[in-house]
């Protein structure tokens, strides 16, 4: 990417992001239900819930109500939790490291699957070994990471009880990640009983979220693998007497990529959306989890910095996906 | 006189399912054993009848409090079908309508459609599901809208591409040179030829919605817990989880088969009608 598209491409961000703050804002505005009312006792006297109501900023009109909140988000305050009593920003920032660090499995799970099979089912064209891999991803992709993390618990956890399926280490194991970073701090600090029982934990869910990118990944990688399969210079590269495996991995592969990182980039914001229900479903006190628990609540400063979170995150992905793939794809630049 | 296309292989088994699922929720009272909000403490936690223990009035066994399990997957069509049908119609008709505008007119309107599928494509779906569902109240209405508000921009992105394509074409010149307003021309001309495609990702939204709503109920946001929904036996089960496996294997055996019989269908029906992928 030219460093001019480059730019227009992140001046397109602050739009975006203020579209996404305003139908967040809109969206809990008309929320029945004052998030007060529930948050105090049947004792409270009219005077505590006006209190309440302007320390919270809710006695402003609705216009005023955003201005103060736009201004509060570009001066890095989301604002404090009604639930929790605790700065949005803080506990955020407690809660990503563990759903960045369960998503960067999932994506590193996901793609070495999807290559795998992709160029498996390559090598082996016209076997059953490729409709196997056809088949295998064309039910995994039509099955959402929900389910996956729901089969993952009925078949390791109950039928053949190997795996853990809920929560984040062994409960006899202590320790406190200050980073919240709990695999990158255990290694720092030399716990590599912790990192390993955490990997343990991790699997199931990482495996549930990493299927559907591994299918997709397959799938568009494959089929890109015979497009450049098919070229001259492939033909030259097996006169020249490379085996089968060197023309795929040093010649093919690289050309082929493109496309499918560029998949694999959407199929990543799929990811991180998809750790709001999984870390809910194995108990892995994540961003996600804290999301749900947020809405149940009612904790509307809470579920906006959250959402603002994940949009933010999903914008930068895509970001970087499409920087990487005009530097992986020459025919990209300049465009 | 037009040939009707033939249906491939995974057409009829996505068709059978369908139909299954449309026969079981119109015909829950007739076909479940038993009352699916029974309860009977003295026969809870039933395994199935084919287990050692298991009693043969109780097909698939009950759950805690002493429910039939067939019964209530049974009447759990009901709620799942709804939301499939009502959910993808109400997503298909506001994607389709804006993305026949974004794709015949261009400029400016397809710009303000376009910028807004955008913003809405940086919401983590899930999250945004769970937060509309919250602010609306629960409910199937609540179920249905959140994923029309959710995942109109399938459609719309579909369908403005196919549009601009369709654009381009002669018979639309032709429309318009005769005379034709444009949204003669649109509804008329332009819709019939991406109907076809319409008719396959409104099959896939089915599915998607069918997860929707199991999701939601898991998350309770959905029924209340009395109506028997897929979702809500997940939920169940995956508290009782070592106590009554069968109870969260069911039901999401009843979502995966669902799920993949409508994705086939919506395949199916795209290489069955696709003339250019049809051999």
């Amino acid at each position: 990417m030219s460093p001019s598209v480059l730019l227009r491409r992140l001046l397109l961000v602050v739009p975006t992001l203020l579209s996404v703050a305003l139908v967040v804002f809109v969206l809990m505005r008309v929320a029945p239900g004052d998030p007060i009312s529930m948050m105090i006792g049947p004792g409270a006297t009219a005077q505590d819930i006006a209190t309440l109501r302007s320390l919270y900023g809710l006695d402003h009109g609705i216009a005023t109500q955003f201005v103060y909140y736009l201004g509060d988000l570009l001066g890095g305050d989301f604002g404090v939790s009604i639930s929790r009593k605790q700065a949005v920003t803080e506990l955020i920032a407690q809660r990503l490291p563990l759903t960045l660090e369960l998503s960067l499995l999932a994506t590193l799970l996901g793609l070495a699957l999807g290559v795998a099979a992709a160029l498996l089912a390559t090598y082996r064209r016209q076997g059953w070994i490729e409709r196997g891999i056809d088949a295998a991803t064309g039910v995994v992709t039509a099955i959402p990471d929900f389910l996956w993390g729901l089969l993952g618990i009925l078949a390791f956890g109950v039928v053949l009880p190997l795996l853990p399926v809920f929560g984040l280490m062994d409960s006899d194991l202590r320790f406190e990640a200050k980073s919240g970073f709990v695999i990158g701090e255990g290694l720092l600090r030399g716990r590599f009983d912790v990192v390993a029982s955490v990997l343990w934990h991790l699997l199931l869910p990482a495996v549930a979220l990493a299927l559907p990118l591994a299918a997709m990944t397959a799938r568009v990688l494959k089929a890109s693998l015979a497009e450049v399969l098919a070229q001259d210079y492939i033909l030259i590269a097996r006169v020249k007497g490379f085996s089968p495996w060197q023309v795929l991995l040093r010649e093919a592969l690289r050309n082929a990529l493109s496309p499918a990182l560029t998949l694999a980039g959407v199929q990543f914001t799929f990811l991180i959306g998809g750790t709001v229900l999984i870390e809910k479903l194995f108990g892995l006190p994540g961003l996600g989890n804290m999301a749900i628990d947020a809405v149940t609540s009612r904790d509307l400063p809470l579920i906006q910095g959250i959402v603002l979170t994940f949009a933010l995150i999903f914008i930068v992905v895509n970001l970087i996906v499409d920087a990487l793939n005009s530097a992986l794809n020459p025919r990209l630049r300049g465009h | 006189m037009r040939r009707s296309p033939n249906l491939t292989a995974r057409a009829w088994f996505g068709l059978a399912v369908f139909v299954t699922l449309l026969l079981v929720a119109l015909g829950a009272r007739g076909l479940a054993p038993h009352d699916p909000l029974e309860q009977d403490l003295l026969a809870a936690s039933l395994p199935p009848a084919w287990a050692v223990d298991g009693d043969r009035s109780h097909p698939f066994g009950t759950d805690t409090l002493g429910r039939d399990i067939l019964s209530r997957l049974i009447y759990g069509a009901r709620p799942a079908l709804i939301v499939a049908l009502a959910g993808a119609s109400l997503a298909g008709l506001a994607g389709t309508l804006l993305g026949l505008l974004a794709g015949f007119h261009g400029g400016f309107v397809d710009a303000l459609i376009s910028r807004a599928v955008d913003v809405w494509m940086s919401f983590p779906a899930v999250l945004l599901a769970i937060v509309i569902v919250a602010v609306m109240g629960t409910g199937l209405t609540s179920v249905v809208l959140a994923i029309a508000i959710i995942d109109w921009t399938r459609f719309c992105r579909v369908i403005r591409a196919e549009t601009q394509a369709q654009a381009r074409l002669d018979y639309v010149m032709s429309a318009r040179v005769i005379g034709l307003t444009p949204a003669r021309t649109l509804l008329r001309e332009v819709l019939p030829n991406v109907a076809p495609l319409l008719l396959t990702l409104f099959t896939l939204e089915m599915g998607i919605a069918v997860v929707v709503e199991a999701i939601l109920s898991f998350v309770g946001l959905s029924l209340s817990s009395d109506t028997p929904t897929w979702g809500g036996l997940i939920q169940e089960g995956r508290l009782y989880v070592h106590q009554t496996p069968w109870l969260l294997g069911l039901p999401i055996a009843a979502i995966v088969i669902t799920v993949l019989g409508l994705n086939a269908l919506g395949d199916g029906l795209r290489e069955s009608l696709d003339p250019v992928l049809r051999k």
